[in-house]
């Protein structure tokens, strides 16, 4: 493991002289940029997250509609806005590294993935936690969860055909395919959903359609996504790290 | 080449048609297993039959695909195909419209049995194939892909896994479109989204299919 760090830590040298940030498509500088990064980024993100809360949970005033229980909205939105924005950067990653064949991409596509199925997860979890007192029902086939629903899957998939496959050129290449399919359907399974379920059902009460929102309680909601972001890179750049080492390792042997 | 591709296929059919008409018994088989486990009340049988007959369908096509491209992975004949003067993405579509007409014509063939059953009425019936008929070759090219990215992978789960997700909006507006014909509204919207997504399988999958094949022979 020593002769990995002395090997990934001599690139950075050229670094120093002049920081840009096309260098960091390289692993060694990636590695180094990382290291020192992430605990910034957790750090943000624990600072923004106890603000957040403290906003959210304090100061914003009880909602005349829902009470007490619309304050999941400030860990349910940011989560579902994130579990959205990380598909679409780690296809993004994952398009770069099946083009130009970088080969930090493939590895942060890997890393986002996780964290994008994580995020899916609690915003489904805390849907329904909202949904049980507030629609009567822990789960509706309304068309937002159902497409939330099949993100988790696209990501599931992804994850489940990445790690099948031993061979890591490979697992990259097929996992981009996989991940820019699943962009290609994103919209189309919006939509589709969003017809077929108004077909069955009547309209469903949207947050977006109760009163505008009082200052305070956006800012609490702004303040908790921007914590899921400096969490999100934090995790990303920490994964990115041990794959990264994983790599070097697979190549020396 | 083309030619060889579409004839070799239909040959190993002809050869061994227990394998090529697995997926329709399968089809008639889980067609017939609503009614038995849910009783034999029309009126719900009529209400979920667009579904059940789209969900029997997608899960016949996907049933041993996983073995799409192993016998030509096997015996070499994937790398003369990767090296031939004609596309990959060519061959590799051939190969899946041969398919198609092995897998899913007798499917198409045998959907209105499985509407009837279901007491769906005429109009329901034409409108149920002419949404398979624009929906299935989605879901072979789909398979396809799907075969192609597993290729040589154990577990065959790994391939619903992947695929499953991708042919959700196939799966929506087909039985979208028999819903509407069953309760004699215009089923045309509906069919107009499958043959779009068609284009867009057409357009993408065979490309993607022949680069998840070259990834598998490296």
């Amino acid at each position: 493991m020593n002769k990995l760090l002395t090997a990934t830590s001599r690139a950075p040298q050229a670094a120093q002289s002049g920081f840009r940030w096309r260098q960091l498509a390289s692993p060694p500088v990636f590695f180094a940029w990382a290291g020192r990064a992430w605990p910034w980024f957790a750090a943000l993100a624990l600072l923004l997250a106890a603000a957040g809360l403290w906003v959210g949970l304090v100061l914003a005033p009880t909602d005349h509609q829902q009470g007490e229980v619309y304050r999941i909205i400030f860990l349910h939105v940011p989560a579902a806005w994130m579990s959205m924005f990380i598909y679409l950067i780690a296809a993004a990653h994952a398009g770069l590294g099946l083009v130009y064949r970088t080969r930090l991409s493939p590895l942060l596509a890997r890393a986002l993935a996780p964290t994008g199925a994580l995020f899916t997860v609690i915003a489904l979890w805390t849907g329904a936690a909202w949904g049980k007192p507030t629609w009567g029902a822990w789960w509706v086939w309304d068309a937002r969860l159902t497409s939330e629903l099949i993100l988790l899957f696209l990501y599931l998939g992804y994850l489940g055909l990445v790690s099948a496959i031993e061979d890591p050129q490979r697992a990259d290449s097929a996992g981009a395919i996989v991940l820019l399919a699943g962009v290609v359907n994103i919209p189309i399974i919006y939509f589709s959903v969003q017809w077929w379920s108004t077909l069955h059902q009547g309209a469903t009460i949207r947050w977006n359609a109760a009163p505008s929102m009082n200052q305070t309680m956006l800012a609490g909601m702004l303040l908790m996504a921007l914590a899921c972001w400096a969490y999100a890179l934090a995790v990303a750049l920490v994964r990115t790290r041990c794959l990264i080492l994983e790599r070097a390792q697979e190549e020396q042997l | 080449m083309l030619k060889a591709v579409f004839v070799r296929e239909m040959r190993l059919a002809q050869r061994r048609p227990a394998q090529a008409l697995g997926g329709l018994l399968f089809f008639v088989l889980v067609g017939s297993l609503f009614p038995l486990a849910l009783g034999p009340d029309s009126a719900l049988l009529q209400q979920i039959a667009p579904g059940v007959v789209w969900v029997a369908a997608l899960l016949a096509l996907l049933l041993g695909q996983h073995q799409l491209f192993e016998g030509e992975l096997a015996d070499g004949s994937l790398e003369q195909w990767a090296l031939a003067a004609t596309p990959l993405w060519l061959l590799v579509g051939m190969k899946v419209a041969a398919q198609w007409l092995i897998a899913a014509v007798p499917l198409l063939l045998a959907a209105p049995v499985l509407g009837w059953q279901y007491g769906m009425t005429a109009d329901a019936v034409g409108v149920l194939l002419a949404a398979l008929a624009l929906g299935t070759p989605s879901l072979s090219l789909l398979a396809a892909l799907g075969a192609a990215l597993t290729l040589g992978l154990r577990g065959q789960l790994l391939l619903a896994l992947v695929v499953l997700p991708l042919s959700i909006p196939i799966l929506i507006f087909g039985s979208h479109a028999v819903t509407q014909a069953s309760l004699g509204l215009s089923a045309a919207p509906a069919l107009n989204l499958l043959g779009a997504c068609l284009c867009l399988a057409l357009l993408a999958t065979p490309w993607a299919i022949a680069q998840a094949l070259r990834l598998a022979l490296e």
